[in-house]
C-alpha cells in the first residue's frame, strides 16, 4: 500500500507531447481530411503520458485495492467466492473474443453452444424451464423478471395487477425495479424469527388479490433463514392469481439443497457474479440471466441487444464444468456449515438476534456490550487494520447495528478460525481500549472519509478538482 | 466444525426444508472436469466459431486493443475486488473511476459523468427515464428515425413499462428532419426530450444546428447518443448543446466479444448531477487530511431511495469502465484523434474503391465518418456468403439490396484491396 | 427530545405549517431533520410553481437517507428560501427558523387535518 507515492490521477502524471500509443500510418496514398465543421473546436482534455507512465500508476493503483485474492471477504449477501482462472483463460480465447455479434449464425455455432449449454445447466440447477442471459446484472435481471410478470398478465387482459409483495427485509433493488417496471411495493412484515409473516400475508391477499401481480422474495431471506413455509405462501399468491418472483441473490445455500423451481417459482433472475464464481471487478460487469417455467418464454422482454454480457456468461459455464454434478451439491452444504460455524462460535461476544441454524449467512445486531459506544462502523473499520475485507454493514435495515456475514463454501477452517479470532479480539479492544476501535482504520493507505464533505459540494471530475478550493 | 454447530451430518442443516421440495441425488450436470478438460471444451466449442476481418459496425466497432490493458486488467487487486463502499480499501478503484467520470466528460463535452453503466442501450433507455422524471408533468419523448433500431428496441421495453410515449420523428435523406420536427414540436405543449444518434445508424455526421433551441423552448431535455471513438475528433453533444450524452464506450479498444460486456456512459449538464443514475465517485479529505476518493450522491441510489431511486441500477461495468480509462490513458489526446482519423480515412478509401467497381453507390448523399451505406446491383446475400468463404464480415444488411460498412484503424490497405477484389 | 414548537402545524410525514394570514411557511420538524443527519442537499421547487396537499414538492438529502417533501397544505409559491441552497445544514441547526418555502394558501381548511403541537409531540413519541 504506498498511497504516498502513488496518489495522484493520471492526469497529473501528463507531460504535453508524451505518447504510449503506437499506431500504423495512413497508407492508403491519400490524407482524407475530416471538414472543419464537422470537427470539434478544442480537443479533449485528455492525457499524454509514456507508457511506462500509464503502467507504474495504474499497477500503484491496485496496490490500494483490496480483492478476494488478497484475503477474507465475508460479504453477506455477495457470495465473495474465488474466482477461478481458467476461466479467464477460456474468456479470453481468440476464437470466441474477436467475434461481432452481428457476424453470420454459421460463424458463431460455438458461441452459441455456450449459451445453450449454459441455459440448459441453469434449468437443471434451477428448476425452471428457460434461461434468457440478456440481462446485464442482478438488477437488470430483476427488472427483467418483473417485465415478464407484467406482460404475462397485460396477455391475460388483466390491468388490475399493479402491487408487487415484498418482504419488509427485502433489498432496496426489489422495490426500485418495480417502480421502473411500472409497479409498487406493498410490504409484508416479518415475524420475530426473520420469516415472513404467513398470516399478515393471508390479510394482504385478501385485501388486494386482483390487484397483486407477484410476489417477490429469496429464499433464504436477507437474513440467511429459510422461508420454511414457502410452499403455503406461493400456493397463496397463486391462488389469487399472483406470480411468485425468486430474488436469486441468495441461491448459494440451495445448489445441492433445493431448486426454485421446485418451490413454486415461476420467475427468477442469477447472479453469475455470485453464485457461479464471475470476478466482481470492483462493480461490475456481472450478468443476472432470468429463467421461468414453461409457458413464460414468450414473454422475455428485449433488455439487450445481444446476449448480455457474454464473457462472463462463458466464465460461469467453466465453472460449472470444473465442479461437474459431484460437487456442484456439495456448495450449498459447505457455505452452509461455514456460516453457523462462524455464527456459533462468536454468538457471545456479538448479538445475535436471531438463534438458530441459518444457511449461507446471518446477521448480528452489533456488539453484545454496547457500553463503550463501539458501533459496528467502528467493529467493520477496525477489521480492514487486520487484512480482512468488512462484512455488509448496516444491511438488513431490520437492525440498527447490522453486520451480516458470508463466508461461501471455499474458505478452509483455518482462515475461518482466524477471522474468528480477529473478531474476538476486536470485541476484546471494545472493552478494553474503545477509542482505538473507535478511530480505525489505522494501517490502511487512507482514514475515514468525510462522505457529508463529498455530497454537499460534489466534485466529480479532474475539472471541477482543479477549480475546488477545498 | 459439525459439533460445534449441533448437528451431525451436513444434510441435517437442511432439515426444516419441507421433504417435497428438497433435492435428493444428483443433477443432470456433466462429471467433473479438470482444468486441461476445461480447456480442452472451450478449444472444440471455439474450433466452430470462425472470427472474422470486421468491416462491419452497427454499433460494434473493431479497433485495436493496446497490449497493455488485458495486463492491467489481470491484476487481481481489480479483478477480484467488490463494490468500492469501504473507501479506505479501494483507492485503486475510485481512483481510476474519477479519472473515468473525468476523460467521459472530456470527451462528451459535458459538465459531469457518472460511473458509467451496463452498455450504450440501457444507458440510452436510462437517459429517457431521466429525461421524464425531470420533466416533471411530460411524458412524450421523441426519438430520430435514424437512431440504432436496436437501442430503439430497448428505449422501447423500458418506455412501455414506464407508461413513456415514444414518438418517432421522420428521417429525409438519411438525417433527422428538422423541420418535421419543429412542426411535431410546435402541436405540444411540452416536451420531456428529443433523442438523436451521433454518427447515426447509417455513419452519417448529421447538422443538429438548430436542435437544441426547438427542444429546449419546449423545456425539453436533448439527448444525445454518440459513437465514444468518434468524439475525439467531432464535434461533441456539448457543443450541440445537449443536455445528456450517452452511449456505448465499446469503440475505445473493447474487444468484439460476442456482445459483451462493454459500457454504457452517461454524462450531462451540471444541473442534472442529481437527476443523474448510476454510481457518482466524489473527491473528498480524510481524517488525516489527505485527498480521498469516495462513492457520493448515494442518496439518490437504489439502496437508500428503494422504490424512489432514479433508476434500479445497482452496479456499473466498473472492470471495463477502467479497460476504457486505461485507453484513454494510452492513446491519449493525440493517438484517440490519431486512430479516428485512420478509421475515417479507411473508410472513406473503402466507399471509393466500392464505387469505382461499379456495382456500388452511395445510398445518402451525405458526410459519413467511419461507417456508410451502399447499394449493391448484385445478389447481396451471395456476396455476403463469398466473403465470409474468404474470412471477411463484410458489412451488415440493413435492406435487400443494401450492406452497410464500417473500417477500424485495425484494417489495412490489402484487406480493404482483397474485399474489393472479391466483389468484382 | 425533538423540539416541536406551538402555535404550527404538523403533518405525519414531518411537516409543518407556519400561517400568517394568507401565506403558510413550511419546513420539516426538528424530529425529520435529526432523523436525517447532515443534510446535504434540498430540492426546492421554483416561485410560482403550485402545490397540492399530500403531493411530493421537493426533497431534503443526507448521506444516508433521501426524504420526499410532502405538501401539507396547497397553494401557489411564493418564495423559496434561497440560503438553504449554499447553506443546505441550516436545516440542521433550526429547522423551524429556518423554513423551506412560503406559499400562499389557496384552502385554508385543509389545516384542519393537519396536528397541532401537542398531538404531533404525541404522536412523535409513538
Amino acid at each position: 500500500m504506498n498511497n504516498k507515492l502513488y496518489g495522484n490521477l493520471i492526469f497529473e502524471l501528463s507531460q504535453e507531447g508524451r505518447r504510449g500509443y503506437s499506431l500504423p500510418k495512413n497508407r492508403f496514398g491519400k490524407n482524407y481530411e475530416i471538414p472543419t465543421g464537422m470537427r470539434r473546436k478544442a480537443d479533449a482534455q485528455l492525457p499524454e503520458c509514456d507508457e511506462m507512465t500509464v503502467v507504474r500508476h495504474y499497477t500503484n493503483l491496485s496496490a490500494n485495492n483490496f480483492g478476494v485474492d488478497n484475503g477474507f471477504y465475508p460479504l453477506g449477501s455477495c457470495t465473495m467466492k474465488y474466482n477461478p482462472k481458467i476461466n479467464e483463460e477460456v474468456a479470453a480465447l481468440p476464437q470466441f473474443a474477436g467475434l461481432h455479434p452481428l457476424q453470420p449464425a454459421a460463424t458463431v455455432k460455438g458461441a452459441e453452444a455456450v449459451c445453450t449449454l449454459l441455459c440448459r445447466s441453469l434449468c437443471e440447477l434451477t428448476g425452471l424451464h428457460a434461461f434468457t442471459l440478456k440481462p446485464f446484472a442482478g438488477a437488470h435481471g430483476e427488472l427483467t423478471g418483473l417485465m415478464v410478470i407484467k406482460k404475462y398478465h397485460e396477455s391475460r387482459n388483466d390491468d388490475a395487477r399493479h402491487l408487487v409483495i415484498v418482504p419488509d427485509s427485502a433489498h432496496g433493488t426489489n422495490p426500485a425495479s418495480a417502480a421502473v417496471c411500472g409497479l409498487e411495493i406493498i410490504e409484508v412484515k416479518s415475524l420475530s424469527d426473520g420469516t415472513v409473516d404467513v398470516d399478515a400475508l393471508r390479510d394482504l391477499v385478501a385485501q388486494h388479490g386482483p390487484e397483486i401481480a407477484a410476489m417477490m422474495m429469496t429464499n433464504p431471506n436477507t437474513l440467511g433463514l429459510f422461508e420454511r413455509q414457502i410452499p403455503t405462501i406461493e400456493k397463496m399468491v397463486h391462488e389469487c392469481g399472483g406470480l411468485m418472483y425468486y430474488d436469486g441473490a441468495n441461491l448459494n445455500p440451495m445448489l445441492g439443497a433445493a431448486r426454485p423451481g421446485d418451490m413454486g417459482f415461476d420467475v427468477m433472475h442469477i447472479n453469475l457474479h455470485k453464485t457461479f464464481s464471475t470476478p466482481h471487478g470492483g462493480g461490475g460487469p456481472g450478468a443476472g440471466p432470468v429463467g421461468v417455467r414453461e409457458g413464460l418464454e414468450q414473454f422475455f422482454p428485449v433488455v439487450s441487444p445481444y446476449h448480455g454480457n457474454f464473457a462472463v456468461a462463458m466464465r460461469a459455464y467453466a465453472y460449472i464444468l470444473s465442479l461437474g454434478r459431484e460437487h456442484v451439491k456439495e456448495v450449498g452444504p459447505l457455505a452452509t456449515l461455514n456460516a453457523n460455524y462462524i455464527k456459533e462460535s462468536l454468538k457471545d461476544l456479538y448479538e445475535l438476534p436471531i438463534d438458530g441454524l441459518c444457511k449461507h449467512e446471518f446477521v448480528f445486531d452489533g456488539l453484545k456490550d454496547k457500553s463503550t459506544g463501539v458501533t459496528t462502523m467502528d467493529v467493520a473499520k477496525r477489521l480492514l487494520d487486520y487484512g480482512y475485507h468488512a462484512p455488509t454493514i448496516y444491511f438488513p435495515l431490520l437492525f440498527h447495528e447490522s453486520l451480516m456475514i458470508e463466508p461461501t463454501e471455499n474458505e478452509s477452517k483455518e482462515t475461518i478460525d482466524g477471522f474468528i479470532a480477529v473478531m474476538r479480539q476486536i470485541a476484546e479492544e471494545a472493552k478494553t481500549n474503545p477509542d482505538l476501535v473507535k478511530s480505525a482504520p489505522h494501517h490502511t493507505p487512507i482514514g475515514r472519509v468525510d462522505d457529508v464533505l463529498a455530497a454537499k459540494h460534489p466534485v466529480v471530475t479532474y475539472k471541477q478538482l482543479q477549480n475546488d478550493t477545498n | 466444525m459439525l459439533s460445534r454447530v449441533g448437528v451431525d451430518t451436513l444434510d441435517a442443516l437442511y432439515d426444516e426444508v419441507p421433504a417435497s421440495i428438497r433435492f435428493r441425488g444428483d443433477y443432470q450436470l456433466p462429471e467433473e472436469m479438470s482444468e486441461l478438460e476445461v480447456r480442452q471444451l472451450f478449444e472444440q466449442l471455439g474450433s466452430q466459431n470462425k472470427p472474422l476481418t470486421c468491416f462491419a459496425g452497427a454499433g460494434v466497432y473493431d479497433h485495436y486493443t493496446p497490449s497493455v490493458i488485458p495486463q492491467l486488467l489481470s491484476r487481481s487487486e481489480f479483478l477480484t475486488s467488490y463494490t468500492p463502499y469501504q473507501a479506505e480499501i479501494s483507492q485503486g478503484t475510485l481512483h481510476y473511476i474519477f479519472e473515468y467520470q473525468s476523460m467521459m466528460a472530456e470527451l462528451t463535452g459535458m459538465d459531469i459523468s457518472n460511473a458509467s453503466m451496463y452498455d450504450g442501450t440501457t444507458a440510452t433507455a436510462e437517459a429517457v427515464m431521466m429525461a421524464v422524471a425531470a420533466g416533471k408533468k411530460q411524458n412524450k419523448v421523441l426519438v430520430s428515425e435514424t437512431v440504432d433500431p436496436k437501442t430503439l428496441e430497448v428505449v422501447k421495453t423500458y418506455a412501455h413499462f414506464q407508461g413513456i410515449d415514444i414518438e418517432m420523428i421522420p428521417a429525409k435523406d438519411g438525417v433527422t428532419d428538422l423541420s418535421a420536427l419543429n412542426t411535431q414540436l410546435s402541436t405540444l405543449s411540452g416536451v420531456a426530450g428529443v433523442l438523436v444518434q451521433q454518427p447515426n445508424y447509417y455513419g452519417i455526421v448529421e447538422d443538429y444546428e438548430g436542435f437544441a433551441e426547438a427542444i429546449h423552448a419546449k423545456k425539453g431535455l436533448f439527448i444525445m447518443n454518440s459513437v465514444a471513438a468518434d468524439l475525439a475528433v467531432l464535434k461533441t453533444p456539448g457543443e450541440w448543446g445537449a443536455d445528456i450524452a450517452v452511449g456505448d464506450g465499446q469503440s475505445l479498444g473493447i474487444p468484439l466479444q460476442f456482445g459483451g460486456p462493454y459500457v454504457g456512459y452517461m454524462c450531462c449538464t451540471e444541473k442534472l448531477i442529481r437527476k443523474m443514475p448510476g454510481r457518482i465517485v466524489g473527491k473528498t479529505l480524510d481524517n488525516r487530511g489527505q485527498r480521498a476518493f469516495v462513492l457520493t450522491l448515494q442518496a439518490r441510489e437504489q439502496h437508500i431511495r428503494r422504490q424512489k431511486a432514479t433508476s434500479n441500477i445497482c452496479s456499473n461495468q466498473s472492470l471495463m469502465a477502467l479497460f476504457v480509462t486505461i485507453y484513454m490513458s494510452l492513446m491519449g489526446k493525440q493517438g484517440l484523434k490519431e486512430a479516428a482519423e485512420l478509421s475515417y480515412a479507411g473508410a472513406h478509401y473503402l466507399c471509393e474503391k466500392l464505387v469505382a467497381t461499379g456495382h456500388f453507390t452511395q445510398v445518402y448523399d451525405q458526410p459519413f465518418f467511419n461507417e456508410f451505406v451502399v447499394r449493391y446491383d448484385g445478389d447481396v446475400e451471395a456476396l455476403q456468403r463469398r466473403f465470409v468463404e474468404n474470412g471477411i464480415f463484410g458489412g451488415v444488411k440493413v435492406a435487400p439490396d443494401q450492406l452497410m460498412f464500417a473500417v477500424t484503424e485495425k484494417r489495412t490497405k490489402e484487406e480493404i484491396d482483397q474485399l474489393i477484389s472479391l466483389t468484382l | 427530545m425533538a423540539k416541536v414548537i406551538e402555535g404550527l402545524y404538523y403533518s405525519e410525514s414531518h411537516e409543518y405549517v407556519r400561517v400568517e394570514g394568507e401565506y403558510g411557511y413550511i419546513g420539516i420538524s426538528d424530529y425529520a431533520q435529526h432523523a436525517l443527519g447532515n443534510v446535504v442537499y434540498v430540492d426546492m421547487p421554483e416561485v410560482d410553481d403550485e402545490i397540492e396537499a399530500g403531493e411530493d414538492f421537493g426533497a431534503v438529502e443526507s448521506v444516508k437517507a433521501a426524504s420526499d417533501l410532502i405538501a401539507p397544505v396547497s397553494g401557489v409559491v411564493v418564495e423559496v428560501n434561497e440560503a438553504l441552497e449554499d447553506q443546505p445544514e441550516l436545516l440542521n441547526q433550526d429547522s423551524y427558523e429556518n423554513w423551506i418555502i412560503k406559499v400562499e394558501l389557496s384552502d385554508s381548511t385543509e389545516l384542519d387535518n393537519l396536528m397541532d403541537a401537542q398531538a404531533y409531540a404525541e404522536f412523535c413519541e409513538k
